[in-house]
């Protein structure tokens, strides 16, 4: 068994930034992921990132994360343990872990769960057949490894991801056949937008796929126009030869932990799926168990860090760590979530937020109370 | 498909590598995924799911969904999307639930 001050489950942004700033407190942190390296999904992320400098907005995505991993190693403070997966908690506070077939336990006094988010997927006919795929699980095929899955590819949902890995496929030298968007408008920023524009993709709004075919691989798709109900409209049915269909239509914060440690779980929409309540130092419900980056809420790289740093803080606080500036520290971090989050941008955020931030453990207790009946089915 | 030009990104591939994948003989490099090797050489369907008997790949790319089961030098549900290649590893399309022999 491995006693630990901190054990971070997951090296995100999140996980990263969260076991820097609790070091920097000198306190002692040990990362797991289940990857064999650092980073999360920022690894793959190749373009330049939107939001303010501080932020290191205008850096991309892959370079954010080699400078975070690098710090990591560097502070001596920080054990790594990578492709070791946490495998669930148990009531005495101990972690399981696989790592190299073997079975792990940690003993850790906090607990940060950085596990970030799975993308969802979309039922329709034949979705099951190889050549479908989320977005994300194509961008790290193109952009980690250098492998083309297929030669033409059909993009479902215009958000940022859906947009920009249609943008770095057609780097990577695919054709992308069209981008197929539900809602009335894209959500992407125009900036990533113009670019697929310009090269020639089109952009099917008010669409969906009605179904992929293919013997035993994808050959083709067919998406279908909706009406202002969101309802088919036969007759508008359009085929499209393609070999790969990439599904991009959000992702589901990865909770499994959390709903084991028995934290209070809510189903936030703004969130993307269950969340567990927290307070605001990022503390859930299980006294020790922090929760920072997209397994909280599905939000962005910027807020995940900013979340991270925060959690780590509290946390390494909570073990009686603590330094001079502790404080203005705390409020600078909680300030740039706040501009983060402000604005239009971040109205989504801000109400899926209100519905889990609870300000006192007696709120936390009685919202445990009203959510037991849904915790106890697990 | 291998990427070979890419306007932003250089691949730093690993030692060339050999390993078979249901018998046949196939190139990989070292510190990819069985699956990335297997989409270099075009293979892209990993198992038979357990009751429909229809072909599955890839989805997540993470670990996360199963959808990648394979055989790997005799042993059952190994997620290749995250499981290395390795020199001379025997890769094989798993049907059914596997079975783990002792
Ligand atoms: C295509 C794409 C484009 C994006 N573009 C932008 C952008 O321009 N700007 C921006 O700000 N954000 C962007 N994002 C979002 C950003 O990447 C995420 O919000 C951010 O990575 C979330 O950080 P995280 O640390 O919470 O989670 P992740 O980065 O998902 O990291 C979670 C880590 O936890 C590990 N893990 C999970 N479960 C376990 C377990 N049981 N055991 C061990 N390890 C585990 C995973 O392996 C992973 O490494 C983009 C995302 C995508 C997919
Ligand atoms: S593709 Fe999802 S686990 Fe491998």
């Amino acid at each position: 068994m491995l006693a630990c001050e901190i054990c971070v489950i997951g090296g995100g942004p999140a996980g990263l930034t969260a076991a820097l700033h609790a070091a920097s407190l000198g306190a002692s942190a040990v990362i797991i992921d289940r990857n064999d390296y650092l980073g999360g999904q920022l690894i793959k992320q190749t373009h330049r990132f939107f939001g303010s400098k501080e932020q290191k907005a205008s850096e991309r995505g892959i370079s954010i994360s080699r400078e975070l991993s690098l710090a990591v190693e560097k502070e001596k403070n920080i054990k790594v343990l990578t492709a070791a997966t946490a495998l669930g908690y148990y009531k005495d506070g101990v972690v399981t872990v696989e790592k190299d077939e073997r079975f792990l336990k940690i003993k850790p006094q906090k607990i940060i769960v950085a596990t970030g988010g799975a993308e969802k997927t979309l039922p329709f006919p034949n979705n099951d057949l190889p050549g479908v795929y989320g977005a994300g699980a194509v961008q790290t095929l193109v952009n980690v490894y250098g492998v083309k899955p297929g030669r033409r590819v059909l993009m479902v949902g215009a958000g940022n991801i859906g947009v920009i890995v249609s943008y770095q496929l057609l780097q990577a030298g695919m054709e992308v056949a069209g981008i197929v968007e539900a809602a009335p408008r894209i959500g992407a920023y125009w900036v990533h937008a113009a670019k697929v524009v310009r090269a020639g993709v089109p952009i099917y709004t008010r669409h969906t796929i009605k179904g992929a075919w293919g013997k035993k691989e994808v050959e083709g798709a067919t998406i279908v126009e909706l009406d202002e109900q969101w309802k088919p409209i036969p007759g508008t049915e359009k085929d499209f030869a393609v070999d790969v269909i990439c599904l991009s239509v959000g992702l589901n914060p990865l909770t499994e932990i959390l709903w084991q440690a028995g934290c209070a779980m809510k189903y936030v929409p703004e969130l993307s799926g269950y969340v567990p309540l927290r307070n605001e130092y990022l503390e859930t419900s299980v006294p020790g168990i922090y929760v920072a980056g997209d397994a909280g809420g599905i939000e962005e790289a910027s807020a995940a860090m900013m979340e991270g740093a925060l959690a780590g803080l509290n946390a390494a606080r909570a073990l009686g760590y603590s330094a001079p500036d502790f404080n203005s520290r705390r409020a600078n971090i909680l300030r740039e979530l706040e501009s983060l989050r402000s604005g239009p941008v971040g109205e989504k955020i801000r109400k899926g937020l209100e519905k889990v931030t609870l300000t006192e453990r007696r709120e936390m207790r009685s919202g445990l109370s009203n959510l037991s009946l849904l915790t106890s089915n697990f | 498909m291998r990427i070979t030009e890419h306007p932003i990104l250089d691949f730093a591939r690993g030692k060339k590598i050999k390993f078979t994948y249901n018998g046949q003989e196939l190139e990989g490099f070292e510190g990819e995924t069985i699956a990335a090797a297997l989409h270099a050489n075009g293979v892209r369907t990993m198992r038979e799911s357990i009751h429909l008997h229809r072909p599955r790949g890839l989805f997540c790319n993470i670990g996360n969904c199963s959808s990648c089961l394979m055989i790997v030098n005799g042993k059952p549900n190994v997620r290749v999307c995250v499981e290395k290649l390795q020199e001379g590893m025997i890769v094989m399309t798993q049907k059914g639930k596997g079975e783990l022999k002792c």
